[in-house]
């Protein structure tokens, strides 16, 4: 299968001598719908600045489909569409304007890519505002202006650098379904989210990036096979004065109308429930305490003291 | 496509961008100069230049209008580069296009042609108004057009180099103020090197605002003023070879751009 990116040994190392990146490495496959993850500092927005050159790597390869990005700059950055965390569009042109200037700098003339602008502003929500300068567009407009201007030139991989962050869930929804779309229509997508639930529901592989190495590089499947426990939370249809003890559970109470247990993984639920219909307590829904993966990611990124400067850039 | 054709549509893009830019906000990039241009024909050329008599073999007015022309065709096509280069690296547009396949010497390309246009653009209207006070006259139009484009190239080209340096917007008005104004006021603007005395006479040659007003004003009004037009000519060939080499440079290290 082909590699739409090939990372090896980059290192990076900030003037002021920060080593945000320890020489890491990376692949993803041609179609894979990827998370790159890690707390802040960790290094990866200064993987993607590199990837896409706005960042001089200190040492390492990069390739973009097989092409170097230093011997194969123009071919590597054809098949390459990035959006950046934070808003890097002129505030005072025009959204269509925008998307059509972007197109121009990959080499499709303005009447081609007026036409081909129009598919990608649709399918985001942006047609009507297609005239509106930029800068008064809504916070979530911006991010899909982003998105839609990096799609321009359609690129084989693209790089969301947290897309979502602060949107609301509507959109956030709306946009996960985009995304989606564009990958199984053959766009490898990389994202890093600090939404681990996005990751979740989005990524077939995974990358935790922590001080400037790659602690686990695996498919969602075996990172979420590694929980050994997960709690839940059970609201219950009448109020319970004192909780009894369960066998091989631990029980504990958030209020007069819900319970929070732990459950180990090769436990299962059903001998809880049975329990509790001994204790004539009635359940009327059950939700997972928190994300599933923001448990690990909490304990894999936790496990060492923070490096000096982890905040640096 | 081939890559010369991708880079042509690149060099467009940009081109035809810096173009809506300066038209887009006139009142800001064209209206000024023709307004201060307006002030110096009247206190210079006629309120003052009356009581000057001759300069250089002609009236003042007929001879301070092509160096006005100069003036803000100097001015301006290295403003518009660096506030707009500028501008895009403030509010980080320039990303889009560091981030595209363009070859830094087709960026470098489309905005100092940008910064051209406008320098000419203002250079017309400032021509136009002159023509309200003077009989306008073109002694050797292929001289004017050299003398006139080639000053233009240089000067965006230097308002290309101080964007890349430039780390606030003050900093864009530093060169200008500090360098720009003296040179092109000591450059034989308003009067002929003829009548300084030593040593300013000689210092003055020092100045390479000064070789191309006069090769402008030698193109408009035929004035010889001891200066070779071949010579020139070649200081600003000279000088616009130098400044691309290092706006290149700047661009290729990334400069205030990568980090």
């Amino acid at each position: 299968m082909t590699k739409a990116l090939e990372i090896k040994n980059l290192q990076k190392s900030y003037d002021n001598g920060f080593q945000a990146l320890k020489g890491i490495n990376l692949e993803v496959q041609e179609g894979d719908f990827y998370a790159l993850l890690g707390p802040n500092g960790a290094g990866k927005s200064t993987t993607i600045g590199i990837i896409s050159s706005l960042v001089r790597k200190t040492s390492g390869h990069v390739s973009v489909f097989g092409h170097d990005i230093d011997s194969e700059m123009v071919k590597a950055k054809r098949m390459l569409g990035i959006v950046p965390q934070e808003f890097n569009f002129n505030q005072f042109e025009k959204v269509q304007d925008i998307i059509v200037t972007q197109a121009g700098y990959y080499g499709i003339p303005a009447i081609e890519a007026r036409k081909q602008s129009e598919k990608y502003l649709k399918q985001l929500g942006l047609w009507e505002k297609r005239n509106s300068v930029s800068r008064m567009l809504s916070g979530g407009m911006k991010r899909r202006l982003m998105i839609a201007r990096a799609l321009i030139h359609k690129p084989r991989l693209l790089i969301l650098d947290e897309p979502t962050a602060g949107v609301d869930i509507e959109l956030r929804r709306s946009l996960w379904d985009f995304l989606r779309e564009i990958n199984e229509q053959g766009t490898t997508i990389i994202l890093t989210t600090h939404y681990l639930e996005e990751a979740e529901q989005l990524c077939r592989n995974i990358g935790i990036i922590d001080k400037g190495e790659i602690v686990e590089n695996t498919t969602m499947k075996n990172l979420l096979g590694k929980l050994q426990r997960e709690s839940f939370i059970l609201d219950l249809s009448k109020p319970v004065a004192d909780i009894p003890s369960f066998a091989g559970y631990s029980v504990r109470k958030v209020d007069d109308l819900s319970i929070e247990v732990d459950v180990a993984k090769d436990q299962g639920v059903n001998e809880l429930f049975r329990q509790l219909s001994d204790y004539s307590i009635s359940v009327t829904s059950m939700r997972n305490k928190s994300n599933r993966l923001e448990e690990l990611f909490v304990s894999l990124t936790t496990s060492k003291p923070a490096a000096e400067g982890e905040n640096q850039p | 496509m081939s890559e010369w054709k991708y880079n042509l549509v690149a060099f467009y893009t940009i081109f035809s961008k810096e173009i809506r830019r300066f038209m887009r906000i006139w009142p800001q990039t064209l209206l000024p100069p023709v307004i201060t241009m307006t002030l110096y024909f009247v206190i210079f050329g006629a309120v003052i230049g009356s009581r000057v008599g001759e300069m250089g073999g002609f009236d003042y007015m007929t001879f301070v209008v092509p160096g006005l022309v100069m003036m803000s065709v100097i001015t301006n096509s290295f403003t518009n580069v660096a506030s707009s280069f500028f501008s895009n690296k403030f509010q980080r547009s320039i990303e889009e296009l560091l981030v595209s396949p363009v070859p830094n010497w087709v960026i470098l390309a489309g905005y100092t042609m940008g910064g051209v246009v406008r320098g000419l653009y203002v250079g017309v209207l400032v021509m136009c108004l002159g023509a309200f006070f003077i009989e306008l006259q073109i002694h050797n139009i292929l001289v004017t057009l050299l003398a006139v484009i080639l000053t233009a190239m240089l000067f965006a080209l230097g308002g290309f180099i101080n964007a890349i340096f430039a780390g606030k917007f003050d900093d864009i008005a530093i060169i200008p103020t500090f360098v720009l104004t003296p040179l092109t006021y000591l450059g034989g603007v308003f009067y002929s090197i003829d009548v300084l005395p030593e040593p300013w006479r000689q210092l003055s040659m020092l100045n390479p605002i000064l070789y191309q007003v006069n090769a402008f004003r030698y193109g408009i009004l035929g004035q010889d003023s001891g200066i070779s037009i071949v010579w020139a000519f070649a200081v600003m060939i000279l000088a616009i070879v130098m400044m691309a080499v290092w706006a290149l440079h700047l661009l290729k290290v990334g400069k205030g751009l990568r980090s």
